[in-house]
C-alpha cells in the first residue's frame, strides 16, 4: 500500500515533468514555424505586391529598390550580394578546409593525448569568441595588412578580407566534427589495416578519413551555415561595394551585410525594404537546403551502417 | 549512478525554470512600474494645462514633470537626444528619458504605431511613411545637422566646386589631378542607400545625381567612414558636423569656396543640411512635450551648437526659405 502511494507520487511527478518538457519543444517548433512563415509573407512580396519576376531579384544585379512606401518601378537585382555570399563561402572553406583536417588529424590520430588536453579545449574557446571580435581584428589588422602587402585599390577591404574572416570563423566548428568523426571510426579498421602492412599515413588516408567522411561533410556544410549568417564581421571588412569584385582584392558586398545596412532606415513596407526581407529568405532557404544534405548524408550512413 | 544523473538533469532543468519564471516577474513588474508613471503624468498633465512653453519654463524650476519618455530612430541625433535627456532627467528626477537609435525609418514606424513617444528622424516622415499615418503625426524640428565633405589632411585638397564634387561622387572622376589634387586614385567612401546624411548629402551637395555604388565603399556609420579616411590618404566621404569636432585626421572641404561652418548654415551660404525631427503622434505626451521643448529651448542651444549641430531659430528666412 505505502509502496503503491510512493509509486502513485513518482508518476505523477513524471507526468508533470512530462508536460513541461513537451510545452518547451513544441514552442520551440511554433516560434521556428511562425519565423518561417513571417519570412515567407514579407519576403514573396517583392514578387507578389512589386511584380517582380525571381529572375530578376537571382540575376540581374541593377538595385535601385525606392525607399518609399507606396512607390514601385525600382530595379531588385540582388546577383551582386549572391555572389558576394557564395564567393566569401566559398573561398573560406577552400582555406579553412585543410587547417581543420589537419588539426582534426592531428588531435586524433597522432597525438591524441595533446589533442583532448590542450588542442580541443582550444578550438572550441575559437567558437565562444564573438564575431564582433572578429570583426574588430580584421578591421584593424588584417585590412590595413591587405592595403599594405597588395597595394590594395580600395584600402584593403576585400573579397580576401572576409574571406580569411570567415575561415578563421568556420575553422573551430568543422574541426570538431572532424575531430569526433574521426574518433568515432573503430579502432579494428585501424588494426587491420596495420596488420596488413600499412604506414600510418596510409591507414590515415585510405581508411580512417574515407570512414569518417560523412562527419566531415557534415561538420563542412555546418560551417558553411554559419558562414553564410554571418553578418557583423563580414559587414566590417568586405568594403560593401555594390560590384561585382573584378579580384580578390576588390571590395564587394554580399546578403548579410546588404540587410543589416538598410533594414533600419528604410522605410517599412516599401519596395527596399520588402527587397531586403527577400534576401533574408533567401538565406534561410540556402541554410535550410543545408541542413537537409546533412540530413541526406547521415541518412544514408544510417543505413549502410545496417 | 543513473539517478544521480537523472537528478542533475532535473536540477539544471528546475534552475533553467526558475530563472524563466523570475525573468518574466521582473518583465512585469518594471511594466507596471511604467504604467503606475504613466498614470502620474497624466494627472500631473492635468494640474498643468496652461500651454507649452509655461510647462517647460515650470519644469526648469521646480523639476515637477513626471513619467517615463521612449524614443527611438535615427543615429545622427542620437547622441544630442540623449545628452538632451541626461540634462532633462536631472532637472526633473522623477522623469525617465530612453533614448535608442535603430535608425530614422524605425523610429518613424514605432512612433507611428505608439510603440514609443518620440520618433527621430533625418527626413521628413511623408518620405517614409503612408500620406495618411504621417498626417498623424507632429513634426517637431529640434535642431539642424550640417553635412560636410570630408578628406584625409595629407591630400592637400581645401575646396571643390560643385560640379567637381558631383564628378567625383558619381564616379566620373577617379584620379584626384583631375580636381586640383595630386596624382592619387580617389577613393570614394559612402553610407547605405536608406542613410539620412546621403540622403541631404545627394540633393544638396551633388545636385541629386546618383552616387557610384559600384565603385564605393559603404560604411554603416559615420565613426568607420572616418577611420577609413584617416587610414587612406585618397579617400572622400561625407559627414555630418558633429562627427568633426573632435577629429583631426580628416579636413572638412569647402564648396564652392563656402566652408562647412554653422554660421555659414545659418546665413544661408552653406547648402548641405537638414532638419533634425522628432516626431510625436499627435501632440505627444506632456513628458515627451515637456521632454521637446527643453532640447529647443534657449537654456539648451549651446549645448546643441557645442556638440556640432545648428539651432533651428538661428536660421535666417533665406536659409530657412531654402529648405521649405
Amino acid at each position: 500500500m505505502k509502496d503503491n502511494s510512493v509509486y502513485e507520487k513518482k508518476a505523477k511527478t513524471e507526468r508533470i515533468w512530462k508536460g513541461i518538457i513537451t510545452a518547451c519543444g513544441v514552442m520551440i517548433i511554433l516560434l521556428t514555424i511562425s519565423i518561417v512563415i513571417f519570412l515567407a509573407v514579407k519576403g514573396t512580396k517583392t514578387f507578389t505586391v512589386f511584380n517582380h519576376s525571381v529572375g530578376e531579384f537571382l540575376f540581374s544585379s541593377e538595385w535601385s529598390p525606392k525607399d518609399a512606401v507606396g512607390q514601385a518601378g525600382g530595379k531588385v537585382g540582388a546577383a551582386v550580394y549572391i555572389y558576394g555570399s557564395l564567393l566569401t563561402c566559398g573561398l573560406s572553406l577552400l582555406i579553412a578546409l585543410p587547417f581543420s583536417l589537419a588539426a582534426a588529424i592531428f588531435m586524433t590520430e597522432i597525438s591524441p593525448r595533446v589533442g583532448t588536453k590542450v588542442f580541443r579545449p582550444a578550438v572550441e574557446i575559437f567558437v565562444g569568441i564573438p564575431s564582433v571580435v572578429y570583426g574588430w581584428i580584421g578591421l584593424t589588422v588584417l585590412v590595413p595588412f591587405i592595403k599594405r602587402a597588395f597595394h590594395a585599390r580600395m584600402g584593403g577591404f576585400s573579397v580576401l578580407a572576409a574571406a580569411l574572416v570567415l575561415a578563421v570563423m568556420i575553422f573551430p566548428t568543422i574541426t570538431t566534427m572532424a575531430a569526433d568523426s574521426i574518433r568515432s571510426v573503430p579502432d579494428l579498421y585501424r588494426e587491420a589495416a596495420y596488420g596488413m602492412g600499412s604506414t600510418r599515413f596510409q591507414v590515415i588516408r585510405k581508411v580512417v578519413l574515407p570512414a569518417a567522411l560523412p562527419g566531415i561533410v557534415t561538420g563542412v556544410i555546418l560551417g558553411l551555415s554559419r558562414a553564410f549568417g554571418e553578418a557583423l564581421a563580414v559587414a566590417m571588412v568586405i568594403g560593401k561595394t555594390r560590384a561585382f569584385p573584378k579580384d580578390l582584392l576588390s571590395p564587394t558586398s554580399n546578403l548579410t551585410a546588404a540587410i543589416a545596412a538598410d533594414m533600419g532606415n528604410s522605410a517599412d513596407g516599401g519596395e527596399a525594404n520588402t527587397a531586403l526581407w527577400s534576401m533574408a529568405l533567401l538565406l534561410l532557404l540556402i541554410c535550410m537546403f543545408l541542413i537537409l544534405v546533412i540530413h541526406l548524408i547521415a541518412g544514408k550512413e544510417k543505413k549502410n551502417e545496417t | 549512478m543513473r539517478n544521480l544523473n537523472r537528478g542533475k538533469k532535473l536540477g539544471a532543468i528546475i534552475i533553467a525554470g526558475l530563472f524563466a519564471i523570475g525573468l518574466s516577474a521582473c518583465g512585469t513588474a518594471s511594466a507596471e512600474t511604467i504604467a503606475k508613471t504613466e498614470n502620474q503624468t497624466t494627472t500631473a498633465g492635468q494640474t498643468t494645462t496652461e500651454g507649452q512653453s509655461t510647462t517647460a519654463a515650470a519644469a526648469k524650476k521646480t523639476g515637477t514633470i513626471k513619467g517615463s519618455v521612449a524614443a527611438a530612430g535615427s543615429s545622427a541625433l542620437l547622441p544630442l537626444a540623449q545628452a538632451a535627456g541626461e540634462d532633462f532627467m536631472q532637472e526633473n528626477p522623477d522623469c525617465t528619458i530612453a533614448v535608442n537609435g535603430g535608425g530614422s525609418g524605425t523610429g518613424l514606424k514605432q512612433v507611428a504605431d505608439g510603440s514609443v513617444d518620440i520618433g527621430n528622424s533625418d527626413v521628413f516622415a511623408e518620405e517614409k511613411l503612408d500620406a495618411e499615418v504621417a498626417k498623424g503625426l507632429t513634426d517637431h524640428k529640434v535642431c539642424t545637422v550640417t553635412m560636410a565633405a570630408v578628406v584625409n589632411k595629407s591630400l592637400g585638397v581645401t575646396n571643390l566646386t560643385t560640379q567637381q564634387l558631383t564628378d567625383i561622387f558619381t564616379g566620373k572622376i577617379t584620379n584626384w589631378k583631375d580636381a586640383g589634387g595630386p596624382d592619387k586614385e580617389i577613393m570614394l567612401v559612402t553610407r547605405p542607400a536608406s542613410s539620412g546624411t546621403r540622403a541631404l548629402f545627394k540633393k544638396w551637395a551633388i545636385g541629386g545625381a546618383e552616387e557610384a555604388s559600384n565603385a564605393a565603399l559603404e560604411t554603416d556609420d559615420s565613426g568607420t567612414l572616418l577611420q577609413t579616411i584617416e587610414g587612406n590618404d585618397g579617400a572622400i566621404g561625407y559627414v555630418a558636423l558633429p562627427y568633426l569636432i573632435k577629429d583631426n585626421a580628416v579636413m572638412a572641404v569647402a564648396i564652392d569656396g563656402v566652408d562647412a561652418t554653422l554660421d555659414n548654415t545659418y546665413n544661408g551660404t552653406y547648402k548641405v543640411w537638414g532638419y533634425e525631427h522628432m516626431y510625436t503622434k499627435g501632440e505627444g505626451s506632456e513628458a515627451a512635450q515637456a521632454y521637446i521643448n527643453y532640447m529647443m529651448g534657449d537654456e539648451f542651444a549651446g549645448n546643441i551648437e557645442a556638440m556640432g549641430y545648428g539651432v533651428s531659430s538661428k536660421l535666417s528666412q533665406d536659409a530657412a526659405a531654402s529648405h521649405q
